[in-house]
């Protein structure tokens, strides 16, 4: 072949590649020029992407950046608008997960897609056609079980239900139902958000496990560190759009931090040394139940001053969201007292006690901190709308909700196409800028956070931090539950440790030690020198 | 594989939010989809469906007597229908507009009957009492769901029988008429406990009226009141209710005062304005409190759609009394519409959650 031919031909090549009418059959995965609207939303505006085969891939992105609804078209759940998609270098159509999976693509999801009353071995070939007729065969699929389990270390019995597993345990039967059905395209999202630590590595381990054997992962997340941990290249998604691909040995985390929030991060929030002021909430001897009617809570005493974050340490389920709940007035305290200001509010209404200063950043932000089908006009008036100036007589007026919403929007930096967006279109992060504009604007004596940045992005997190020390600057009392030791190390002036339901210690933070505060969420009581 | 692909022809993709004439395109093509289905009973009839339709047509506006029959049955589904949008809103399932109209009604017959009031202040005080009524009887499956977590799907539904037997003990016992001769009906109203009609018809326009401002009422209640917002909250999330501080007790309470009463007015409509006494209780509300469901549930829980709504079903029971009389064929044809108009909405409702789209290819 004479050279310019050469040159010509290549370029034919090339010009196919770039126009997006070939694949390159080196990649697992290619996708070219994805674009996915929603009403009033551009998800993915004209999304390149390649994943190359064997290596384990992270989608690095903030809330509502993309990654998610990417996948999603991946996985056949969503079509995209425009744009093609190519395995192995041949174009396809993936338009539902059974094409998917046909195509030996699985995906885990956030949120498990498993039936709870059913066992793990009917759970895992649930839709599958297992066995003879009308008939199932067990055998065969508890030994291909086994089989998965023991190469990749996902152990779990197949005959148990679902319901009795941990999350980590159903986090495993998600990817052997993956695997049991040929996958060797694996997407995970945001797998580690439900983990505990020690779960967290299991599941490295068992990634990496995958990659060995050939298979390809491509792992949504907005954690820094769980990039640099455990994935070979990242691909960084900002406002629907590739910001660059990198291998991960060549970057680090605050370039990465940078990329994906589109200006510096700050890693270290700035806080000021301030005077505590008055005694704002007392507790003494507070105690409650649980759901179950038992004790959650029993002989729980601390005090929270103007000016000061008091943070509440322990591992979930230790009583932190009884504690949570009996303070602002959702859950009954059994015995006790509670003073906001010297003032007896134990047991009043939830009405009563927001109206008397106490704002409330609740754990369950989805499922009570909004109401999913209502704008964000009226969800930021939530709990102010029976008052002036969004009441009027009997009238809601919502040309003033309006104004109101239209400010918040500004000053928390809620991104959304309008004040009458509903509240169940916005990511994560934007969510509890709505909540936290909400329940600051009536400036409160105390605020009650509870886990006020979990599963949020590094923007948004470092924004809500900020404002919970501006709010302390200003002389509000913060107590901050929080399950992300990290977090309550960095704003907290003492930290508080509970454990089965009980105050472990009190101590001030400049002297806690991680270790003695690990000691307390286990149970050893902090001795008073 | 083949079978995978023969599957993929139809893409499922979920909407966020339908918009307003996404609801509109999908209700009527339920309609539609609905008026097909019940042609071809017409046609296992021996009836060619065009027929039973033009005849329909023209019985509910050939003349002014159809159309003032069309009022007539509009003026109950109009009042039951907007007041159960408000408690749809509040996610209270009341199945029980049937019992609360004849317990308006039994208020009604007892303020014309036996309270001794005479002159004007009688029909006032029958509406009054009826609401009263209707609203007492909604309230109490409204104060069980809230404080003991009985299903009000069916405690609204068993109280229906309960009020339908009420209304019998009554006009075969204490209030048969002394003057029927034995039947199991009530005295006729006085002229002063009777509504006027519209010329010689029985579309009794006070009703009407009622029933057109309040629609207009409820619709300004839900959106922009307080209390409105309220049971809009409540309806939503229950959890950021209580949250908000607003009282499920109150808000529900309130939604069933409103729709329990509304259906209630629908009763003292009836015996002021048509029959004149109180008398079978099938006769009196002849479904309307069921019918009204599906009214509500076309206008998509929004009060002023209800006019409309309500319009569109007092035409479909207006020409069921016409294709029994003039085609001889069952009127129960027309109740068997309800039913599958009701499938048809529930059903298309997953057009509205998700777009469903032939595959490209």
């Amino acid at each position: 072949m004479a050279p310019d031919e050469l040159v010509k031909d290549s370029r034919i090549q090339n010009d196919a590649v770039a126009t997006g009418t070939a694949g390159n059959p080196e990649y697992a995965v290619q996708l070219k020029g994805i674009v996915k609207r929603f009403p009033g939303v551009l998800a993915n505006d004209g999304i390149d992407l390649d994943i190359k085969r064997g290596e384990i891939h992270c989608l690095l992105g903030e809330n509502g950046a993309g990654k998610t609804t990417l996948m999603r078209i991946l996985y056949g759940l969503y079509s995209q608008d425009e744009g093609k998609i190519f395995l192995n270098g041949t174009p396809v159509n993936i338009s539902s997960p059974r094409e998917a999976l046909a195509q030996h693509i699985g995906m885990v999801h956030q949120h498990f897609r498993l039936v709870p009353t059913l066992s793990v071995e009917e759970n895992i070939i649930l839709g599958l056609d297992e066995g003879t007729g009308p008939f199932l065969n067990l055998r065969r699929v508890r030994a291909k079980i086994r089989k998965i389990a023991k190469t990749y270390g996902l152990s779990v019995d197949p005959g148990a239900k679902v319901w009795q597993l941990s999350v980590g345990q159903r986090q495993r039967v998600e990817i052997i139902k993956a695997l049991y059905r040929e996958a060797d395209i694996l997407i995970m999202d945001e797998p580690t958000s439900v983990l505990t630590p020690q779960e967290v590595d299991q599941l490295f381990t068992t990634l990496r496990t995958l990659v060995t054997d050939g298979l390809t992962i491509i792992l949504i997340t907005h954690k820094l560190d769980e990039v640099m941990r455990v994935s070979d290249r990242v691909t960084v998604l900002r406002k629907g759009k590739v910001v660059n691909t990198l291998e991960t040995s060549r970057v680090d985390k605050p370039s990465l931090a940078r990329s994906m929030v589109g200006r510096d991060v700050v890693f270290r929030l700035e806080k000021s040394p301030i005077e505590r002021g008055e005694e704002i909430l007392e507790v003494e001897e507070l105690g409650a139940e649980d759901d179950r009617g038992l004790p959650a809570i029993s002989e729980v005493t601390f005090d929270v001053y103007g000016g000061e974050i008091l943070g509440v340490a322990g591992v979930s389920g230790n009583g932190q969201r009884e504690l949570e709940e009996s303070l602002t007035g959702l859950r009954r305290a059994t015995s006790g007292k509670i003073c906001l200001n010297k003032k007896d509010i134990t047991n009043l209404s939830a009405r009563a006690i927001a109206d008397a200063g106490v704002a409330h950043v609740p754990a369950q932000r989805i499922s009570m901190g909004i109401v999913p089908n209502m704008s964000i006009r009226e969800n930021l008036i939530l709990k102010q709308y029976r008052h002036p100036p969004f009441a009027k007589g009997l009238r809601i007026d919502y040309k003033a909700a309006g104004r109101h919403a239209q400010s918040a929007v500004q000053d928390y930096q809620i991104a959304a196409p309008s004040v009458d967006t509903r509240a169940k279109l916005l990511s994560g992060g934007n969510i509890q800028r709505l909540i936290l504009a909400r329940e600051l604007s009536g400036s409160p004596y105390l605020i009650v956070a509870a886990h006020p940045t979990y599963g949020l992005d590094v923007g948004a997190t470092e924004q809500i931090r900020q404002v919970l020390l501006n709010q302390r600057e200003s002389g509000a009392g913060i107590l901050l539950i929080s399950e992300d030791l990290g977090e309550i190390m960095t704003l907290s002036d003492r930290i508080m440790v509970m454990f089965a339901g009980e105050v472990m210690g009190i101590i001030p933070s400049e002297d806690a030690r991680l270790g003695e505060i690990g000691l307390m969420m286990a149970g050893t009581r902090h001795e008073k020198d | 594989m083949k079978r995978i692909e023969r599957l993929a022809l139809l893409k499922v993709e979920k909407r966020p939010v339908p918009s307003g004439h996404v609801i509109l395109s999908v209700s009527i093509l339920a309609i539609l989809a609905a008026l097909v289905v019940v042609a071809i009973f017409f046609a296992s009839y021996g009836t060619s469906p065009f027929r039973a339709y033009g005849a329909i047509i023209k019985g509910a506006f050939g003349s002014w007597q159809g159309f003032s029959e069309t009022l007539r049955r509009m003026i109950p589904l109009l009042l039951c229908g907007v007041g159960l949008t408000v408690a749809f809103r509040a996610l209270f399932w009341n199945i029980g507009a049937d019992g609360q109209l004849l317990f308006g009604a039994i208020a009604a017959t007892w303020v014309a009957l036996f309270s001794g009031l005479h002159g004007p202040v009688v029909i006032p005080m029958m509406f009054l009492a009826g609401f009263a009524a209707g609203a007492l009887w909604g309230v109490i499956p409204a104060v069980l769901k809230v404080k003991m977590r009985i299903n009000d799907v069916i405690t609204t539904l068993m109280m229906n029988y309960i009020a339908m037997y009420i209304v019998l003990y009554l006009i075969h016992g204490p209030w048969k008429g002394p003057s029927v001769r034995g039947y199991p009906l009530t005295d006729i109203f006085s002229p002063a406990a009777q509504l006027p009609t519209i010329g010689n018809t029985h579309v009794h326009w006070p009703t009407l009226l009622l029933g057109l401002f309040l629609a207009l009422a409820a619709y300004i209640m839900l959106n922009r009141s307080k209390s409105g917002f309220e049971i809009q909250v409540v309806g939503e999330n229950p959890h950021a209710a209580r949250f908000a501080g607003i009282s499920e007790l109150k808000t529900t309470v309130t939604a069933m005062l409103t729709s329990g009463g509304l259906a209630g007015l629908a009763g003292v409509g009836e015996v002021a304005g048509v029959h004149l006494r109180l008398f079978d209780p099938n006769q009196i509300s002849m479904g309307y409190g069921y019918t009204a469901i599906i009214v509500a549930w076309l206008a998509r829980k929004n009060p002023l759609a209800v006019i409309v709504t309500s319009f569109f079903f007092g035409v479909l029971m207006a020409g069921g009394d016409v294709i029994k009389v003039n085609l001889g064929l069952p009127f129960q044809l027309i109740n068997m519409f309800n039913g599958v108009i009701m499938f048809f909405l529930i059903g298309s409702e997953i057009f509205m959650r998700y777009r469903i789209t032939l595959r490209r290819k």
